[in-house]
């Protein structure tokens, strides 16, 4: 797909008949659902979008790009910071810090061993599926955003780390350390919607 | 969460570059030591993989088709073509 990307956009470049809706097209298919799932509403994504198309037509036409790689961490970077400027305008949760130590399962009484329940096989069902497509929609929603935008990044669009600190310009270390935050964060909201769950089609 | 050499939090840190294959080798030879006896650890690395398994299955749905119109997507290639025109107007613009 990437080097589709970078196909187009040197045929839209050179002026080719279709190359644009054909780059547009390519672009809207990362960038709209990075949107989505950065700001959760269709009209955020749409203006995200936009901004990113907007940003990027004032650069790109005098821009050569050594790889495809390098023109996606491109397009995201632009999209990261329209992102950033939407928060601006919006009322967004604040930045927090997320710590370790909320995440770390409790020591229990004394002596006592931890328990941790294991949903790691969880059934096939479409109804469970969609159910916790929906929780995992909603934790990466809830998470502040600069640990949203490295989860997001990694384990949606899956970047490598090194692409990812590229794009968000921060380092690979703290790529890694914000991303076990925001993976410990969902888990910790699965677990609790499974064993509600479980508890209810017990009761 | 038994602790050998490294303590639980300092596993605990680790347990997503452990997953991701990005953890150094020798941390990893720890982590592997301590795991083979510990099962709390192993249900948290099991269900911390089900957790990101779930993020990378959210993350591959695609749209069907373009959330803009044809007429929006006809204004985006003129703001495109007009900022092409700028550059190339523009000293030292690619010819």
């Amino acid at each position: 797909m990437e080097a589709e990307l970078i196909a187009s956009l040197n045929k839209m470049k050179a002026g080719e008949a279709g190359a644009f809706e054909r780059f547009f097209a390519l672009v809207e298919k990362r960038i709209l659902t990075f949107g989505l799932k950065v700001c959760g509403h269709v009209e955020d994504a749409k203006d995200i979008m936009q901004e990113t198309l907007l940003s990027a037509f004032k650069a790109l036409p005098n821009l050569e790009f050594k790889d495809a790689k390098a023109l996606n961490v491109w397009l995201y970077k632009v999209a990261k910071n329209a992102c950033l400027m939407m928060r601006r305008k919006s009322a967004y949760q604040p930045e927090q810090e997320l710590s370790l130590d909320q995440f770390m399962p409790g020591k229990g009484s004394e002596g006592a061993p931890i328990e941790i329940a294991d949903w790691s096989a969880l059934p096939d069902e479409l109804l469970l599926k969609n159910e916790l497509k929906e929780i995992v929609r909603r934790a990466t929603l809830s998470l502040p955003q600069q640990y949203r935008l490295v989860l997001v990044l990694r384990d949606m669009e899956q970047l490598s780390t090194k692409e990812v600190a590229e794009v968000l310009d921060i380092s690979e270390q703290n790529v890694k350390i914000r991303l076990h935050r925001a993976r410990l964060l969902l888990r910790q909201e699965l677990e609790r919607h499974l064993t509600a769950r479980q508890s209810a089609t017990h009761h | 969460m038994r602790s050998d050499q490294l303590s639980c939090r300092e596993i605990f840190e680790r347990l997503s570059e452990y997953i991701d294959g990005e953890l150094d080798a020798k941390l990893c030879e720890c982590l592997d030591e301590h795991l083979q006896d510990c099962e709390p650890c192993l249900r948290f690395i099991a269900t911390l993989r089900k957790t990101v398994e779930l993020c990378r299955e959210s993350g591959t749905e695609v749209l069907n088709e373009s959330l803009f119109s044809p007429e929006e997507i006809t204004a985006f290639k003129a703001a495109y073509e007009q900022a092409a025109r700028k550059l190339l107007a523009q000293p030292g613009g690619v010819q």
